[in-house]
């Protein structure tokens, strides 16, 4: 009994998918799905190559602190970090006075309210305060950026696919002209006003206007030379620091677990061959 | 119960003679999982894996409990949570990707753990009632894997719960209300969070429970072997420990070399970049996909694009819960007395094509829906229901096994005399 009802639910399983099946080749012959602009023309991330990568990778502290200073003087006009301290850029080699006097002199400072009247208002930044978003609310940000909202840049290496290689593509080498084959083949599909070709991005139209636009936009205090190509890996390595803080560690401690893990499956061979050598298995 | 010959427990230490009198936990340790339990000799690798899913739940309670200490489900401030857990936390970033790829681990050699009772017909007789409550252990760690992954409330989080909650809406007339019951609104939010929470802590020790009873009901009738031959007398089995014992250390080594290079090298490998990004209701993601321990199941349910009498969606929903509880029938649908796929010929065959199967649909559930993927899908998916509904009991009945060895000490020698395991059999 159990069998013949199976064997009926079974036969109207497939018998449905059976339809199905015809209902999606007849589609796909009919209705062939439309090519689109992004499929063709989207280009898979380039290689950042950051020193972080890899299995026991390290932060070079320096990068990062070059990636900090692009992010400071051109990134957060606009974007907010909002998981990540003044005092975690301690990690990145600053010391504690270097940190109090880039919290003190940040820009934004941070909101409050006035001790007296209890009004809202802003006082300086101290090391314990998170970065502040550049606009009060989301609708600040969008009033300011034609309606679109600059994402927090905290978690952005972890929030796209290939995070890391995705921003140094992205604002490196992403914004060049719309190819005049796209536009022949897809003549629907130009880049709105208002918006701006990235080969890089998903539907290749991102409201973000080129960021980095020149070298030497930011006069590096290490003297390395800023290219854009330059300031697009040493923001990407900031990034990925502020979206994995404890990436050093975790290696360190992998590296150290993995030997510890080895030496257990050693010792556990060794006590399973002794314990069985007598016994045919 | 156990086999006449298995060893006593006799506490020679005072103490222990006195627990023993008060509360003989110290003797039902022993019988179970130590030297009074006889166990085949002829156990593999595969054996390992119900050790290993059992390993894999207590690190998901540890890690899970302490997490726990730090979460806060809210929907406000459920991400940041997360974030803080990450970055201010003592050793937060190991509980947190412990806690995430341990998911992934468990689900994983529970995988193997499930493929090793279908391959050598561990559901079938006397061990059914072990089969059954291994599937109720399934069904819970599916709902508990769910729910664990809607808490960090990131965008795959909110939109998952978005669509599993979406099959209730498929049951006629009364689905809506049941969805919007079940989540406590009319899309998931504060309610939603705070009740998968709730549950998320409760069900991995429903789940414990079940195991106890797992085991309990495999003690009874005693492992099976790879042979799928009765234990005929002692000179087949050997204490569980300290032979087991020893066996599951190094599989329990290899499995924790696993977890740390995912856990510390690669922990967001399995993971969705879009589940970095805080739950947004107003912008749904381009591609909604589970976690990969779920893909083959979402690609049966995305298969069925027909209306037939019934809506095409309400289909897919039945399909996807049924391809897991027919796992209940298989103990009657498969009546071959023989339990080893190594004497099965044409079921070893078909179960391979199962296994290519699972990992077509599992790549279906995972890419995006042109149109050979959907025509992938539905061969795929048709396979999977004709294997166990279908072919399955034919099978039983038609194929002509190979010879069984008469016990399992024979297949053992035979295998040491330098023949393999088939030609034992057949020589004998």
């Amino acid at each position: 009994m159990v069998r013949l009802i199976a064997s009926l639910v079974g036969a109207a399983f497939v018998f449905v998918l059976g339809l199905a099946l015809f209902g999606t080749v007849s589609d796909w012959i009919t209705n062939p799905p439309p090519e689109s602009a992004e499929h063709e023309f989207h280009r898979e991330a380039l290689d950042a190559g950051l020193p972080s990568n890899g299995v026991l990778g390290r932060f070079d502290r320096r990068q990062v602190q070059r990636g900090f200073q692009v992010f400071q003087e051109v990134c957060s006009a606009c974007h907010s970090l909002k998981y990540v301290s003044f005092r975690d850029l301690r990690q990145i080699g600053y010391s504690e006075a270097e940190v109090k006097a880039i919290a003190k002199g940040w820009k934004i400072e941070q909101p409050s309210i006035n001790a007296e009247t209890g009004e809202a208002s802003t006082r300086p930044n101290v090391p314990s305060d998170r970065f502040p978003s550049p606009f009060a609310n989301e609708v600040a940000a969008r009033a300011a950026n034609n309606n679109a909202l600059p994402p927090d840049l905290s978690l952005m290496a972890k929030a796209r696919h290939n995070g890391a290689n995705y921003i140094y593509s992205l604002v490196g080498h992403g914004y060049v002209n719309q190819p005049a084959e796209l536009l022949r083949k897809f003549p629907g599909a130009k880049t709105p006003t208002g918006l701006h070709y990235n080969q890089y991005f998903a539907n290749l139209n991102i409201a973000m206007p080129p960021p980095l636009t020149q070298d030497g936009q930011v006069t590096y205090s290490d003297g390395t030379r800023a290219s854009v190509d330059q300031m697009a890996k040493d923001v990407s390595a900031f990034l990925t620091w502020t979206a994995e803080p404890n990436l050093e560690a975790r290696h360190s401690a992998g590296f150290a677990a993995v030997i510890f893990i080895l030496i257990f499956c050693f010792l556990a061979w060794g006590a399973y061959q002794n314990v069985w050598r007598d016994v045919k298995h | 119960m156990s086999f006449p010959w298995a060893k006593h427990y006799e506490p020679k230490q005072p103490l222990m003679r006195w627990l023993d009198e008060k509360l003989p936990v110290p003797r039902l340790v022993y019988n179970a999982v130590g030297a009074g339990y006889p166990v085949p000799r002829n156990l593999n690798y595969f054996w390992n894996f119900g050790v290993l899913a059992g390993a894999a739940l207590s690190i998901q309670i540890i890690t899970g409990i302490v997490l726990a200490m730090h979460y806060a489900a809210n929907g406000g401030v459920a991400f940041g949570s997360i974030e803080s857990i990450m970055r201010d936390v003592n050793a937060g970033w190991f509980l947190r990707y412990a806690h995430a790829n341990g998911a992934s681990m468990f689900l994983l050699v529970v995988y193997i753990h499930i493929g090793r009772g279908l391959y050598y017909g561990s559901y079938k007789a006397p061990r059914e009632m072990v089969w059954l409550l291994g599937v109720v252990i399934f069904l819970l760690m599916m709902a508990t894997a769910f729910m664990g992954y809607v808490l960090p409330w990131g965008q795959m989080s909110f939109w998952g719960a978005q669509v599993i909650t979406g099959f209730f809406s498929a049951i006629p007339v009364v689905g809506e209300t049941i969805r919007i019951w079940l989540l406590g609104g009319f899309a998931p939010d504060n309610a939603a969070l705070n009740r998968f929470f709730s549950l998320h802590y409760l069900l991995p020790f429903v789940t414990a429970g079940v195991i106890i009873l797992h085991i309990w009901a495999l003690h009874i009738p005693g492992s099976g072997n790879p042979t799928g031959v009765d234990v005929k007398g002692e000179q087949d089995t050997v204490p569980f420990h300290p032979y087991y014992t020893a066996k599951d250390a190094v599989g329990l080594g290899v499995f924790l070399l696993v977890f740390a290079l995912l856990l510390f090298f690669s922990p967001n490998l399995l993971g969705h970049p879009d589940n970095y990004v805080e739950a947004n209701p107003l912008s749904t993601p381009a591609h909604i996909v589970p976690e990969w321990y779920f893909l083959p199941f979402y690609a049966i349910l995305k298969s069925f694009t027909a209306d037939f009498i019934l809506p095409a969606k309400l289909w897919g929903v039945l399909a996807m819960f049924g391809s897991i509880l027919l796992l209940f029938f298989l103990p009657w649908l498969d009546s071959s007395p023989i339990r080893s796929a190594n004497f099965r010929p044409a079921y070893r065959k078909f179960l391979l094509i199962l296994l290519l199967d699972l990992f077509v649909l599992g790549y279906v559930g995972g890419a995006e829906p042109r149109p050979w993927v959907i025509l992938m899908g539905q061969i795929a998916s048709a396979y999977y229901f004709a294997h166990f509904l279908i072919i399955l009991p034919i099978v039983a009945r038609t194929e002509r096994p190979r010879p069984l060895p008469n016990s399992i000490t024979e297949a053992v020698l035979a295998k040491h005399a330098g023949l393999g395991p088939h030609k034992s059999a057949m020589a004998s």
